[in-house]
């Protein structure tokens, strides 16, 4: 065993540090995040309240902590949403191939058109703005670029000896999928979904930045920036914790993201 | 050459019209009357039955769309429900906003990484690499949201050096215009640098393991000559396809730079539109800036023999 790289060990952290807060946030938090006080209104971090109130008196550290798990939550179920559904697409395409594989892929192709956010943005006009709405639209948004690449690999591992042993057989072509295809895909896909954690985290940061996510008063690291911003110059706070929240998560993804790479690629190492 | 150029571009023209039938279908979605949609709760009775029939909307689905995707050939996107403006010249005027904040900080961003990425892999594993590396990491780490939230509390409100938010038009006051366009660009361009150094110095150190540059020292070329000769000219095909996907993201993530700066360019229209439902624009948008990015990308690709001519022999 190879000892860790220091990427590794401070992503490793960052992350292990949100899945912490987030699991603790999920069921306890220093004070209820929605309980307005009207006394303690913008105070600055103190003792009683050790990263500040915001303009309702609502303690920050237990909205970011309640928001921490609202974020996890939502990226873990979009994520799942689409590698579900990316990975259902990009087996059986994959494997039939011929007309069926032409068709979905040229659709599948057109979907990843639209750049950025802009898919969700434009599922959202018809989902509605909630927060189911921000799974399906982020989730619908990121199955074609998972379906993209696990037919990538399908493609090369219905050639190998194996899949032919198993159709040799007389296994039905479900079963070769499920059994032989499917478990094959699992490393690629590891990989992707927890890139695609921190690209759905930041997506669903500004789209509740843009008032389209979790609609207030329930906390998101998204929706408390936004509120901070015509506060921001007498209550600096409010606008700093949150966006350092997203960002020291982001970090933590992209580290352990260079550090798996490197690992699985030695000839990258160092990139 | 020709045909290189001519077989990318027929390539394009099947994702374009999936993307019009994808967005025609999005907004079918929607439950209710299309023609209510697009005229909104206010319309009268006569309007409505008129809009009905231009659409087609007594005939099959197909020929509504084949209705609807000849106006969009005609450059007929509609009307908007909220200031009643036709959709196209609205987004024009929007995407301008949008686009000079994009492309300014995009050219930045590559004369400032591709340079320092070509020289962190030149001295790949040094403390000048790490912490090249270390600082785009950082710097891509960070979401567009705050570092623009960061800027403007350091240099508009601590400093006051520069405008809080709004904007001005370059062509009516040149330097209240570009000083209010210095902080959305600055974000955006602190932020792609992340990006872009990363990929830079990626392929840079690719193409420095390579055998011909181990010839190229060995002949006794200068270390400036093998990096910009031989080195950078090969590596920057993969930062030049980046540079697309990047104008393209930028375009279609804008929205959150100009909410923080109270810019009102094409992100912003998009997403006051969804708030107002105003459906034709919402529409209009959408095959706007999937078509810019479609065509951004065919353009980055058709240029890209100029890096590489080994594209087409392909």
């Amino acid at each position: 065993m190879k000892r860790l790289a220091p990427n590794a060990l401070l992503g490793g952290f960052l992350i292990g540090t949100l899945i912490v807060v987030a699991l603790i946030g999920a069921v306890w938090t220093p004070y209820d995040p929605l309980q307005l006080s009207f006394r303690a209104k913008l105070a600055a971090p103190s003792a009683a309240h050790w990263l500040g109130t915001d303009e309702f008196g609502r303690d920050v550290g237990s909205r970011l902590m309640a928001g921490a798990a609202t974020s996890a939550w939502i990226s873990l179920l979009t994520v799942t949403l689409a590698v579900v559904f990316g990975t259902a697409i990009g087996v059986v395409s994959g494997y039939v191939r011929g007309w069926f594989d032409r068709i979905v892929m040229a659709f599948n192709d057109a979907l990843l058109a639209f750049p950025g956010i802009l898919l969700a943005l434009g599922l959202l006009a018809v989902l509605g703005a909630n927060k189911y709405g921000i799974i399906a639209a982020l989730g619908i948004a990121y199955t074609p670029s998972v379906a993209r690449i696990v037919r990538g690999a399908v493609l090369s591992l219905r050639e190998r000896e194996f899949i032919a042993a198993s159709r040799v057989m007389g296994n039905s072509e479900l079963f070769t999928m499920a059994r032989h295809i499917l478990p094959n895909c699992i490393a690629p896909l590891t990989v992707l979904a927890t890139s695609m954690f921190g690209y759905v985290l930041l997506a669903e940061s500004a789209l509740s930045f843009l008032g389209l996510g979790v609609p207030p008063p329930a906390p998101t690291w998204g929706n408390m920036l936004a509120g901070s911003r015509p506060y921001i110059g007498q209550a600096v706070w409010l606008g700093i914790f949150p966006g350092l929240c997203i960002s020291l998560t982001l970090l933590g993804i992209n580290l352990l993201g260079d550090a798996v790479r490197d690992r699985l690629d030695p000839r990258m190492r160092g990139m | 050459m020709l045909r290189f150029a001519l077989t990318r571009i027929l390539m394009a023209l099947p994702t374009l019209l999936i993307v019009a039938v994808s967005v025609f279908v999005l907004i079918r979605l929607i439950p209710g009357d299309p023609a209510q949609l697009m005229l909104g709760d206010l319309a009268d009775p006569a309007s409505l039955a008129d809009l009905r029939g231009r659409l087609g909307l007594d005939k099959s689905l197909p020929v509504q769309f084949g209705i609807w995707f000849g106006n969009l050939l005609h450059g007929d996107l509609g009307q908007s429900i909220s200031s009643q403006q036709a959709v196209l010249p609205l987004i024009l005027q929007r995407f301008w906003i949008s686009a000079q904040i994009v492309l300014v900080a995009v050219l930045l961003a590559v004369l400032v990484a591709v340079p320092a990425g070509v020289i962190a892999a030149w001295r790949q594993n040094s403390s000048l690499d790490l912490g090249l590396v270390g600082l785009a990491t950082l710097l891509l780490s960070i979401p567009t949201f705050w570092l623009g939230l960061l800027l403007l509390l350091f240099f508009g409100l601590k400093l006051e050096w520069l405008p809080v938010v709004g904007y001005v038009s370059i062509s009516e006051d040149a330097t209240r215009g570009i000083l209010y366009l210095v902080m959305p660009i600055m974000t955006l361009f602190l932020h792609e640098i992340g990006v872009l150094l990363r990929m830079a110095r990626a392929s840079t150190l690719e193409v420095l393991r390579l055998d011909y540059i181990t010839h190229a020292r060995a002949k006794g070329l200068s270390e400036g000559a093998v990096l910009w000769r031989h080195a950078f000219k090969n590596a920057f095909g993969p930062t030049w396809t980046l540079i697309g996907l990047v104008l393209g993201n930028l375009l279609g993530g804008i929205a959150v730079v100009e909410t923080v700066f109270t810019i009102p360019g094409l992100g912003r229209l998009l997403v006051d539109s969804i708030f107002a439902r105003d459906y034709p624009v919402i529409q209009g948008c959408l095959l706007f800036v999937a078509f810019t990015y479609v065509v951004v990308n065919l353009v980055i690709d058709l240029c890209y023999p100029i890096f590489d001519p080994r594209v087409t022999a392909q």
